[in-house]
This record gives structure tokens, C-alpha cells and sequence, in this order.
């Protein structure tokens, strides 16, 4: 198929406001995760204000009351996981490269794709409405149990709880209509001559978290439906008076959340992939174990999900089967980490920007796994459960996920979205003043967690066996890091706006990269290819012996 | 957005299977787990509650069973809609398509007279864990039924014309699958004791 075919340039509104371009579909879900997480984030300072400097005025947000601090902490957890990580890791970078990556000119429905994009933007607009509304946000925790989340005389925000599980479907059903397209699209619309084996691993990644995705959300979905009744119609199918069950919600919620993790995980890992393979030179080690490991991983991830229900008295024997396959998919998901260390083993390492990002999320990824085992083993998980422990070890995994890989992807990708190259010096300025005070954050929160400080409390001085005056410098400590980290974000966002129009020209392949996308001008065209490619081998051909260029792209005929 | 404006990603198959036919199978999974969730979830509850029995004594039977009727003799429907597209007869397909509909349509109606008669008894949504499942599930299986009768004459008007013929093929899988969906509601909410 190498006829070449016309792109017309569309119109403005067109091109930006309905666009079916899976390049600016790709703008959109970025910009919007973009906005999602600085609002994500505002939110952390307000409640980290509160634990670091209790019952004192926050600018910006005032007095921290518990209900405001309820709202902060369930608006954190949801928007960090269902508006800024599943946008950015996997609609934004999949809708960017998917077609890219496998040579063809836009996805292989491109009107679903803008459906998924608007019913997305619909679900963050639903969300923020929640702040509207009489009796505000949604407090009940992002992972809103019933009977609080079912019943507004418990959590006393009845429009705002509906609103969030609203917004929460929405935001399933874009990615369920994306998640399909991208699959479909990787499954048929592949460049001639590109094999199962010759699809580069992040894309594998996506479509793999996707598939996981899909076969894990539905019966939240169906879940979602009954709290919805429960909160609007007066059904009772969580409430134990009335022959319903709220256990039943944990099952539905878990058997999607803890997959999710795996979701996000999934192509944070393929972004890495790509990016070691590059800086240092050397093919995947082990392209087709990597591809096993994520098989098994997520396989396992389906049959994990009780792990985080230990303390919500199911069945003792029961938490025996779950620790054990819990500790199980640690076995893939370490192995996958060994296959990227071998990768490095003995390669010419060059520490640019993107790459000292590839390298923090190993690093700190690897501290979020060990920490885990102590959360899925039954016995410590009882003391440890619902600690700060927990939060440390969640954001070691989530941070890693959503913060560092997304950065190691945005500054490798830049040049090709935007034709210009980042400025380095700010790149890795950027670069320590998040990964330092990251570790400051959560490092004394392992501490604290493991002395006993259970989250969701707003105030510890007011609950004398929770109060511990002790611990009151290593919270404070946390605080002051959050800040930093935020404040070093400045300098990321200066440079993103600045190198749009002052960066050094990118050029096609300014990484000297072997897959698709960097055979095409950048920024790419509409339509992608001026001829389509085929493809004659995988893609990681690098540090070859004996040839001018140390890399072989996969569109080069030998 | 004529034939000729497809992307070039829509006209490959590098599995074999149609890019049509190939999505259809996934959106039909995707719905399989939403199904298979909330099923799971009744049956569960079932098993520990044998007092929903009595609930379910007050269906009307004898119309879930015949609405079974109607829903499989529409497949049949969309069974030779799809034989008919395959041998390029669009307006043929169009006219089968449409009896396809009307089997939804009368499968909705039947409903609807059912639900008149069980509010009326007094048993609505909250009426207990069983009418609330009961509620739940055939009504989210009436609003596949539902969009599954508006894509099909979208479906129809174009393969009068003999356009996108294709999609006839998946809508009946489509079609087949709201079926397969009911074959199991029936049962496990009318019949089940």
C-alpha cells in the first residue's frame, strides 16, 4: 500500500476544536493532563499545608476544614489517576506514536478517536462542576466505599458524590472508545513488513495496558451503575440491612484498581524501554522476555485485587491465596527491571535529559516494589494497612509512573512534537529539583507510617492515641519538599513554553533513534508519510559494528 | 465521510480479519466483562439470599419467554440481512435489517408491559435485592437493545444504497450478542427458583 494519498490542510477550527488527527487529539489529552495535574497538584499542597502546618491559614485555600480537607485528598487521588495519568501515559503518547511508531497515516477510526477525546473532556468538566455544587466536592476517598459513598447523610456532599461517580463512568467510556481504537489500529493498521515481534515494546505496553483495561473495568462499570442507584433511587445493593452487601463494591473496585495500576504501569515501562535502548546505544536486552514478563504480569495482576482488602474481614484463608500471587507478580515485574539493567550493562551511556528520567524511575520504582511486598503479605499488611507506610509506597510506584516516565517521555518526544529541542542545562536543573525533593517527601512518610500515623486524618492533635508530637518535624519536613518539588516545576513549564520558539532546531532525528516516527519531518505532517514506509527489521538495530551511522532505522532496506 | 476519505490505517489488515469485524469483536468484549460483572455480582447475591425466591416467582414468565421468542426469531433476521450483504444486495439487506428492528421494537413493547404490571404490583426498583438487580439488568439490556435498533437503521438507510455493507455484518454480531445477553437474563431472573 504505497499509493500516497492526499492530506488537505484543514481549517482552524477544524484542525484544534475537532480535530480527528491523531496528532492533535494527542495536544489535547496532554494539555488537558497537563491542566488536571497542576490542579492535582495544588490540591497536595492544600491538605500537605494542613499535616505540615495544622489549623493555620493556607494562601490560596484558607483554613483547612475537615470536610475541605476530605474534598483535597479524594480530588488528589481521582484526578492524579483518572484525569492526569491515564490521559497523558496512554491517551496522549498513544494517540501521538501509535501511528507513528507503526507507519501509517492517523488511527483506524479516527472518528471514535475524537469521540473518545470529547466524552474524556466532558468527564473532567463534570468532575470540576462538582466544585459548584451545594455541599461541594466529593470527600468519600478516591476509592469511595460504601455505605459513605452510597448515602449522603453519611458523606454529606450528595450531589457532588454523584457527580464524581458520573464523571468517573465518562471517563471509563473514553478510554474504553480509545483503548478499542488503539488496539484495533496495532492489530491491522501496521506498515507492510512490520511483524508481530518488530512492533516497538511501548507500543506493545499500551496496547497490552489497554487490553488489561478493558477486561477490568467492566465490572466497575456495572458497579458504578448499582452506587449510582444506591445514591439516587434508593436501591440497597451495598447496604447490609437491606440484603446488599458493601463488600461487593471493594471486589468490583479492586478487580479494576489494582489492574489500573498495572495500567499506568505498563507503558511508563515502554516509554523507559525506548528511551535506554537509545541512550545507551544497545538493543532491548531480551525484546521478546520483556514482552513474556508483561504477559505474566498481566495475567497475575487480575488475581491480586483482595490484597488491598485485608483488613475488611474476608476470609483468612483467602488473604493467604491473595498474599501469595501478590508476591508472585513481583517475580515478572522484577524481571522486567533486570532486563533493563542488562540493556544498560556494557552500553555506551549518554546521561541526556530524558535519560536520567529513564534511569530515576528505575531507581525509585524498584523502592515503590520492595516496599509493596510488606503491603501484600497479610500479616505486616495488618499493622501497615491504611498508614502513611501505604502512601510513601503508593506514590514510590505512582510518581515513578505518572510524574517521572511522563517526563522522561515529554522530553524525548518534544523535538518530535514541536520541532524544537528543549534546553538541557533547564532539562536537568528541572531534573534534580523533582527527583530530590521527591525522596524528602516520602521518605519521612515510610517513617511516620511505620509509627503509626493513619491517613485520612486532618488533624492529628485532635485524637490523643493518633496525636504524637514527635513525628510533628518529620510531616513538616514532607510539607517543605512538596513545595520545592512544586516550585522546580516552574522551571519545567519556562522551558516547555520558551523552547517552543527558541529551541534549537530538532531536525528529524535528533536522537539518532531507529523506529518510525523519527523518519518523518518534525513536527510530523498531517497524513504522517509522504510515502508510506515498510518496514525490514526490528526496533532496536543499534550499536552496530562496521557501518558509518551505529544505528540501522527500521524502514531502511539493508 | 465518503469511502474515499478513509485513512489509509482503516483500509489494512494485517491480522486477516477485517478492521470492521475486528472492532466489533473488541466492543462486544469490552461489554461481555460489564455484563459479566453485574452478572456475577446477582448470581453471588442470589446464592446468599435463597429468599429472593419468592421475588422472583411474581415474573411474568410466560412473557419473558416469549420476548426470548422474538429476540431470536430478529437474529434470524440478521442472519440473512448479513447473507443477503454478503451477496452485495444492499436494499435486501436494508428491508431484512428493518424486520430486525421491529423484533426490538416489539421485544421493548412486551417489556414495557411487563414493568406496568410489576409497578403496579407494588415492585419497583427498591423494592428489594432482587427487583433492584431484576430492574438493573434487563434495563440496561433494553438499552442495548435500544442503541442496537438506532444503529441498525442508520445501518439500513446506507446499505439501501448499498454503502458501507459491511457494517451490516457487525451490526448483526452486535445484534447476536444482545441476544446471547438476554438468553442468560431469562433464566437467571424469570425461570430461577
Amino acid at each position: 500500500m504505497s499509493a500516497q494519498v492526499e492530506h488537505a490542510e484543514p481549517g482552524i477550527f477544524q484542525k484544534y476544536l475537532w480535530a480527528t488527527d491523531h496528532k492533535i487529539i494527542a495536544m489535547q489529552y496532554l494539555f488537558t493532563g497537563m491542566a488536571m495535574a497542576l490542579l492535582g497538584a495544588f490540591f497536595a499542597y492544600g491538605f500537605r499545608m494542613q499535616q505540615g502546618f495544622p489549623n493555620q491559614n493556607v494562601p490560596g485555600l484558607g483554613l483547612i476544614t475537615p470536610a475541605k480537607y476530605n474534598a483535597l485528598v479524594t480530588m488528589h487521588g481521582s484526578i492524579m489517576i483518572f484525569w492526569v495519568a491515564m490521559p497523558v501515559l496512554i491517551a496522549a503518547f498513544g494517540n501521538f506514536l501509535i501511528p507513528l511508531m507503526l507507519g501509517c497515516d492517523d488511527m483506524a477510526f479516527p472518528r471514535i478517536n475524537r469521540l473518545s477525546y470529547q466524552i474524556f473532556l466532558l468527564s473532567a468538566l463534570v468532575l470540576l462542576s462538582s466544585f459548584l455544587v451545594k455541599g461541594g466536592p466529593f470527600g468519600g476517598a478516591w476509592t469511595a466505599y460504601p455505605p459513605l459513598s452510597a448515602s449522603g447523610a453519611y458523606n454529606l456532599t450528595p450531589i457532588g458524590a454523584t457527580l464524581w461517580l458520573l464523571a468517573v463512568a465518562l471517563e471509563f467510556v473514553a478510554f474504553l472508545l480509545g483503548g478499542i481504537n488503539f488496539t484495533v489500529t496495532t492489530m491491522n493498521s501496521r506498515a507492510p513488513g512490520m511483524k508481530m515481534y518488530d512492533i516497538p515494546i511501548l507500543i506493545w505496553m499500551i496496547i497490552l495496558a489497554n487490553v488489561i483495561f478493558m477486561a477490568s473495568v467492566g465490572p466497575l462499570i456495572a458497579g458504578a451503575v448499582m452506587l449510582l442507584f444506591d445514591q439516587t433511587m434508593s436501591t440497597g445493593f451495598y447496604d447490609p440491612t437491606r440484603g446488599g452487601d458493601p463488600l461487593l463494591w471493594q471486589h468490583l473496585f479492586w478487580f479494576f484498581g489494582h489492574p489500573e495500576v498495572y495500567v499506568v504501569l505498563l507503558p511508563a515501562m515502554g516509554i523507559v524501554a525506548e528511551i535506554i535502548a537509545v541512550f545507551s546505544r544497545k538493543k532491548i536486552f531480551g525484546y521478546k522476555t520483556v514482552l513474556y514478563t508483561t504477559w505474566a504480569v498481566g495475567f497475575l495482576s487480575f488475581v491480586v485485587w483482595a490484597h488491598h482488602q485485608f483488613v475488611a474481614g474476608i476470609d483468612p484463608r483467602m488473604a493467604n491465596i491473595f498474599s501469595i500471587t501478590t508476591l508472585l507478580i513481583s517475580i515478572p515485574v522484577t524481571e522486567m527491571v533486570f532486563l533493563y539493567i542488562a540493556t544498560l550493562y556494557g552500553g555506551s551511556i549518554h546521561l541526556d535529559t530524558p535519560m536520567l528520567w529513564a534511569l530515576a524511575f528505575i531507581a525509585e520504582f524498584m523502592i515503590g516494589g520492595v516496599t509493596g511486598i510488606f503491603l501484600g503479605s497479610s500479616g505486616t499488611d495488618i499493622y501497615l494497612h491504611d498508614t502513611y507506610f501505604l502512601i510513601a509506597h503508593f506514590h514510590y510506584t505512582f510518581v515513578p509512573i505518572a510524574i517521572i516516565a511522563v517526563f522522561a517521555g515529554l522530553t524525548f518526544w518534544y523535538p518530535k512534537m514541536f520541532g524544537r529541542m528543549l534546553n538541557e542545562t533547564l532539562g536537568k536543573i528541572h531534573f534534580w529539583g523533582t527527583v530530590i525533593p521527591f525522596n524528602v517527601i516520602f521518605i519521612p512518610l515510610f517513617i511516620t507510617g511505620i509509627a503509626g500515623d493513619q491517613r485520612r486524618v486532618y488533624n492529628y492533635a485532635q485524637f490523643a492515641e493518633q496525636s504524637r508530637p514527635a513525628l510533628q518535624h518529620l510531616r513538616t519536613t514532607s510539607t517543605i519538599a512538596l513545595l520545592v518539588m512544586l516550585s522546580f516545576q516552574l522551571v519545567f513549564l519556562f522551558n516547555f513554553v520558551w523552547s517552543l520558539r527558541n529551541g534549537k532546531s530538532a531536525g528529524a532525528n535528533p536522537w539518532r533513534s531507529t523506529t518510525l516516527e523519527w523518519t518523518v519531518p518534525s513536527p510530523p505532517p498531517h497524513g504522517n508519510f509522504a510515502e508510506m514506509p515498510t518496514v525490514y527489521r526490528g526496533p532496536y538495530e543499534y550499536g552496530l559494528p562496521g557501518r558509518a551511522d551505529d544505528f540501522l532505522p527500521q524502514n531502511v532496506p539493508e | 465521510m465518503s469511502a474515499s476519505a478513509k485513512p489509509i490505517a482503516n483500509t489494512r489488515s494485517a491480522t486477516g480479519i477485517p478492521t470492521a469485524r475486528l472492532i466489533t469483536w473488541w466492543v462486544i468484549a469490552s461489554e461481555i466483562v460489564i455484563f459479566g460483572g453485574l452478572l456475577a455480582s446477582y448470581i453471588m447475591h442470589r446464592i446468599g439470599h435463597p429468599e429472593w425466591a419468592e421475588s422472583a416467582s411474581h415474573t411474568l414468565t410466560w412473557a419473558g419467554a416469549f420476548n426470548t421468542f422474538v429476540l431470536l426469531t430478529s437474529s434470524l433476521f440478521a442472519v440473512l440481512a448479513h447473507k443477503a450483504a454478503d451477496a452485495h444486495d444492499g436494499p435486501k439487506a436494508a428491508k431484512l435489517l428493518r424486520l430486525t428492528t421491529l423484533g426490538g421494537l416489539i421485544f421493548l413493547c412486551v417489556k414495557g408491559y411487563e414493568w406496568t404490571i410489576d409497578i403496579r404490583e407494588g415492585f419497583v426498583l427498591s423494592s428489594g435485592g432482587f427487583w433492584s438487580f431484576y430492574y438493573t439488568l434487563a434495563g440496561l439490556h433494553g438499552l442495548h437493545v435500544l442503541a442496537g435498533m438506532i444503529i441498525m437503521l442508520i445501518v439500513a438507510a446506507d446499505a439501501a444504497k448499498n454503502q458501507e455493507l459491511q457494517r451490516v455484518e457487525c451490526i448483526g454480531l452486535y445484534w447476536h450478542f444482545v441476544d446471547i445477553v438476554w438468553i442468560f437474563l431469562f433464566p437467571l431472573l424469570y425461570i430461577a427458583r
